[in-house]
């Protein structure tokens, strides 16, 4: 939940790590409030605690570290991403199952192995426990750490309580090398099923229908809006920031939920930044867009490929080509993405099957006047 | 008589059912206190485990017009509350008896071509003039076979599957059919297709299922869904 910064105190035994830590937190919150008069009194305890524990000569101490955290210096860094996985439990259906670790070969036989992989939410087809379970499972074998996000097939047959207790809370941030990345649980429907006195797999299946009208449009909600702020308030706005959400965080396509109702809140919110790339699942295609300062690429999914909406496809979207039914896990797949220090990321989608198409930031970031990738002859009809 | 003339005869009949709901929870007045479920009682689909109230026993029979269901009321029940328990018991019975404006509100479909523009002209022959009434028999007709289709085209279990997969799943409001683009030589097959080849091919292979014979009326409800959902696209046979 909390970022690095906010991270809460340890009670109980604290190592030496954790006390220098604190004592490092410390200075540096003293540090944001100084003025002339204080100036001599902080650096005075800097100085005391500093040359006490036998560290850092005390002269380099100050200057470098105030440098150091006003302006982060940020690595390239590479994570991989699996999506939309839709698991049945193995006896049922086996093919997603084998789909799945098919993804999970792939970002481990990645050379040099990615910072992280990124799980882009609907794990599961029907969010029954022994479909997470299974889930939670193949991605044990995952050699690099695994983050999660959550997906609507996940959550609606117990609102989510069995994914958290496997997972942990849906909406979290972290910091990796200098940039700030924050989950969102953007499935947040509103009641449907309560007036309809549904029972939770019929919530559920309801939900899992792209085409059901039944459910309410998919949103981030105030609660986690105001946590957003909350998470973001103090950051500079030169702050790199990577979102991820299941739904793409903006309007494409009612009727299948290609679509979160309060995007243009979100993006409100994301704004005062100079940089921002949403990696959203969902889609189960590629799908590239961009709204002012704010990048959006969609990940492919390893079950099935959907169909390119109808209406309101984003101008920038490269198109994946036509996936050919004879051709099993044709248009599935995923992918790996660098992030590099202007913030901006080149994106690599791993269609199996098929040539991978690389995103490049630069794409985007022209407004897909420059390095456009080839587009397959045959589209959706 | 041939299937489909069967499935035609059942829809009629289920359309007179459905009639009598909607009169009958229309009759139904607000205030009308409604009859206890035990005083409902069936003859016609076995359930026996209900015995009659001692009040009920000593009331009045009342059968419904399918000649099956059947309540017994205390004498000087009004109408109404005796229409609505009736209702109510043959609903108990019929949960599917919605099924269509249900799958409708779940699965939107596209509207069948609008023909009021020939209410009043003549037909030519024996009809007399096309009425309104024409035009909505018409129009129900065609959309409930689509809507049929769209039950089975959204249904695992409908269409067999052993997999747990359904044709929605990578065709949500049936995109990416394109029945407009059939016949054509399929590639992959070698050979000429029709649109009900391609939908079986479907069926075999990602759903897991048994191939449907061409006049079994879910084939025929499952084609009328795809070519209703393309409704204003052109035809273009053989376009890869």
């Amino acid at each position: 939940m909390s970022s690095n910064d906010q991270r809460p105190k340890i009670t109980g035994h604290r190592s030496v790590e954790t006390k220098y830590m604190d004592q490092r937190n410390e200075l540096f919150q003293a540090l944001k409030r100084l003025d002339r008069r204080s100036f001599m009194k902080v650096s005075a305890a800097a100085f005391g605690s500093v040359a006490a524990s036998g560290l850092v000569t005390p002269h380099s101490f100050q200057p470098v570290n105030v440098a150091h955290a006003q302006n982060r210096k940020i690595e390239p860094f590479t994570f991989a991403y699996i999506s939309d996985s839709h698991l049945y439990k193995r006896t049922l259906n086996d093919r997603f199952v084998n789909s799945l670790m098919r993804a999970v070969d792939d970002v481990n036989s990645m050379d040099p192995q990615p910072d992280f992989v990124f799980y882009g939410g609907d794990l599961a087809q029907l969010g029954q426990p022994e479909e997470l379970e299974l889930g939670a499972q193949i991605l044990k074998s995952v050699k690099a750490p695994v983050k999660m996000m959550v997906g609507e097939h996940d959550w609606y047959l117990d609102m989510g309580e069995k994914w958290r207790d496997l997972f942990g809370a849906p909406n979290y941030s972290f910091d990796h090398k200098g940039v700030h990345c924050v989950v969102l649980n953007s499935v947040v429907e509103k009641d449907f099923w309560t007036a309809r006195k549904l029972s939770p797999m019929d919530r559920m299946k309801t939900v899992a229908g792209l085409d059901n009208g039944v459910q309410s449009p998919f949103s981030v909600g105030a609660e986690q809006r105001a946590w957003l702020e909350q998470d973001l308030k103090g950051k500079p706005s030169s702050t790199p920031l990577i979102v991820f959400s299941h739904s793409p965080l903006y309007k494409l396509y009612k009727p299948w939920n290609f679509w979160t109702d309060d995007a243009d809140e979100v993006q409100a919110i994301l704004k005062r930044f100079q940089s921002v790339v949403v990696f959203h699942g969902h889609t189960h295609q590629m799908l590239t867009n961009r709204i002012g300062n704010i990048h959006f690429q969609g990940f492919l999914s390893t079950a099935w490929p959907w169909p390119y909406a109808p209406q309101g496809l984003p101008a920038l979207t490269v198109q994946m080509g036509r996936p050919d039914p004879f051709n099993p896990q044709d248009g599935c797949g995923d992918g790996s993405v660098t992030v590099h220090p202007d913030g901006l990321a080149d994106i690599v989608q791993n269609l199996w099957n098929r040539n991978p198409v690389t995103i490049a930031r630069t794409y985007t970031a022209s407004f897909g006047k420059k390095d456009k990738p080839e587009v397959p002859s045959r589209q959706s009809y | 008589m041939p299937k489909s003339q069967i499935t035609k005869l059942s829809w009629a009949a289920l359309g007179c059912a459905l009639a009598a709901v909607s009169c009958a929870s229309n009759a139904a007045g607000k205030n009308e206190p409604e009859l206890p479920p035990a005083a409902a009682s069936s003859s016609g689909s076995g359930d026996t485990s209900k015995q009659p109230t001692a009040a009920a026993k000593s009331g009045t029979e009342v059968l419904l017009c399918d000649g099956q269901t059947k309540v017994t009321v205390p004498a000087g029940t009004p109408g109404t509350s005796v229409a609505s328990s009736l209702m109510a018991e043959w609903i108990r019975k019929n949960p599917n008896a919605n099924w269509e404006a249900e799958e409708r509100e779940r699965h939107t479909l596209q509207p069948s071509a609008d023909n009021t523009g020939l209410v009043g002209q003549l037909q030519g022959q024996t009809y007399g003039r096309v009425t309104e009434q024409d035009v909505k028999l018409w129009k129900n007709e065609v959309e409930r076979v689509a809507t049929a289709g769209s039950a089975v085209f959204h249904s695992a279990d409908e269409l067999g599957s052993t997999v747990a997969v359904s044709c929605d799943m990578c065709h949500p409001h049936a995109a990416n059919t394109h029945p407009e683009t059939y016949p054509k030589y399929q590639a992959q097959l070698g050979r000429v297709v029709l649109l009900r080849d391609m939908i079986n091919w479907c069926i075999e292979h990602p759903v897991r299922g048994q191939p449907l014979a061409a006049d079994d009326p879910k084939l025929r409800a499952l084609e009328a869904y795809i070519l209703a959902q393309r409704k204003g696209k052109s035809l273009d046979y053989g376009r890869h």
